[in-house]
């Protein structure tokens, strides 16, 4: 900031109430925060998703069992959101190599492929929602 | 290039660039995998456990395995820079990140190879 003077008091918008209400992320932003966030929700459900890929394929009794088990309400809708946090990872990803590479980097475009994003990751989560409701 | 004091540090440019080959990789398994799941037969236990037997999928897995710890200790190293300051709390949740993922990894090539 060329005016920014020393010494002077500014407003600091990082109260929590001003990052819930005040600070307007623009929707780039809101790919960005939620790549980070859908990350690190992969991450601390990785345990859980590969205990249920071993029992389910170590034994025909555990496959069904583990079956039953994503079939609960609350497991249902877990596994719902980790599918929503995989592809809103995944199409976010690829817009993100894409900016790496210097494609899509102007505002107009960079506001066009976020909703994209948002659009195919919501997408893809009903289609797999429904598939495996 | 910019002139660099040698430090010892690479500067994250390896982490970046493997983040992002790691991301490539998975991507592609991800597709595969997608494929095989839907233009193949309705899911029963045998189809599931041929599926992850036959020898280039136990590769492709672990490859997969492999890059998603890789991507994930990136991720997770940028997020503990950015949120957590107290030097020792943040050595010591690295350390965390670390040994699960290494245990990831290594429970994936008991599950796959067992």
């Amino acid at each position: 900031m060329s005016n920014a003077v020393p010494g002077k008091s500014r407003p600091k918008y990082l109260s929590l109430p001003a990052l819930l209400f005040e600070i307007r992320l623009p929707l780039p932003g809101w790919v960005s925060i939620l790549h980070r966030i859908s990350g690190l929700l992969l991450f601390l459900s990785l345990v859980w998703l590969l205990f249920m890929l071993d029992r389910s394929l170590a034994s025909e009794p555990g496959f069904d069992a583990m079956r039953r088990y994503a079939g609960l309400l609350p497991v249902k809708l877990a596994l719902l959101v980790l599918v929503w946090a995989y592809c809103h990872h995944f199409c976010a990803g690829i817009r993100f190599l894409f900016l790496d590479l210097d494609h899509g980097v102007d505002k107009a475009t960079a506001r066009l492929t976020s909703v994209i994003v948002f659009a195919a990751s919501l997408a893809l989560t009903a289609w797999f929602g429904v598939r495996l409701w | 290039m910019v002139e660099r004091v040698v430090v010892g540090a690479h500067y994250g440019l390896r982490d970046w660039l493997a983040q992002r080959i790691t991301a490539a990789i998975m991507a592609v398994y991800t597709v595969i995998l997608l494929a095989m799941l839907i233009g193949g037969a309705p899911i029963s236990y045998a189809v599931w456990q041929d599926l992850f037997t036959q020898g280039w999928m136990r590769v492709a897995t672990l490859l997969f395995a492999t890059s998603l710890a890789w991507h994930a200790w990136v991720g997770m190293r940028d997020i503990l820079m950015d949120y957590v300051k107290p030097a020792g709390a943040r050595l010591t949740l690295e350390v965390v990140v670390l040994l699960v993922l290494a245990g990831i990894l290594g429970w994936t090539i008991q599950i796959l190879w067992r």
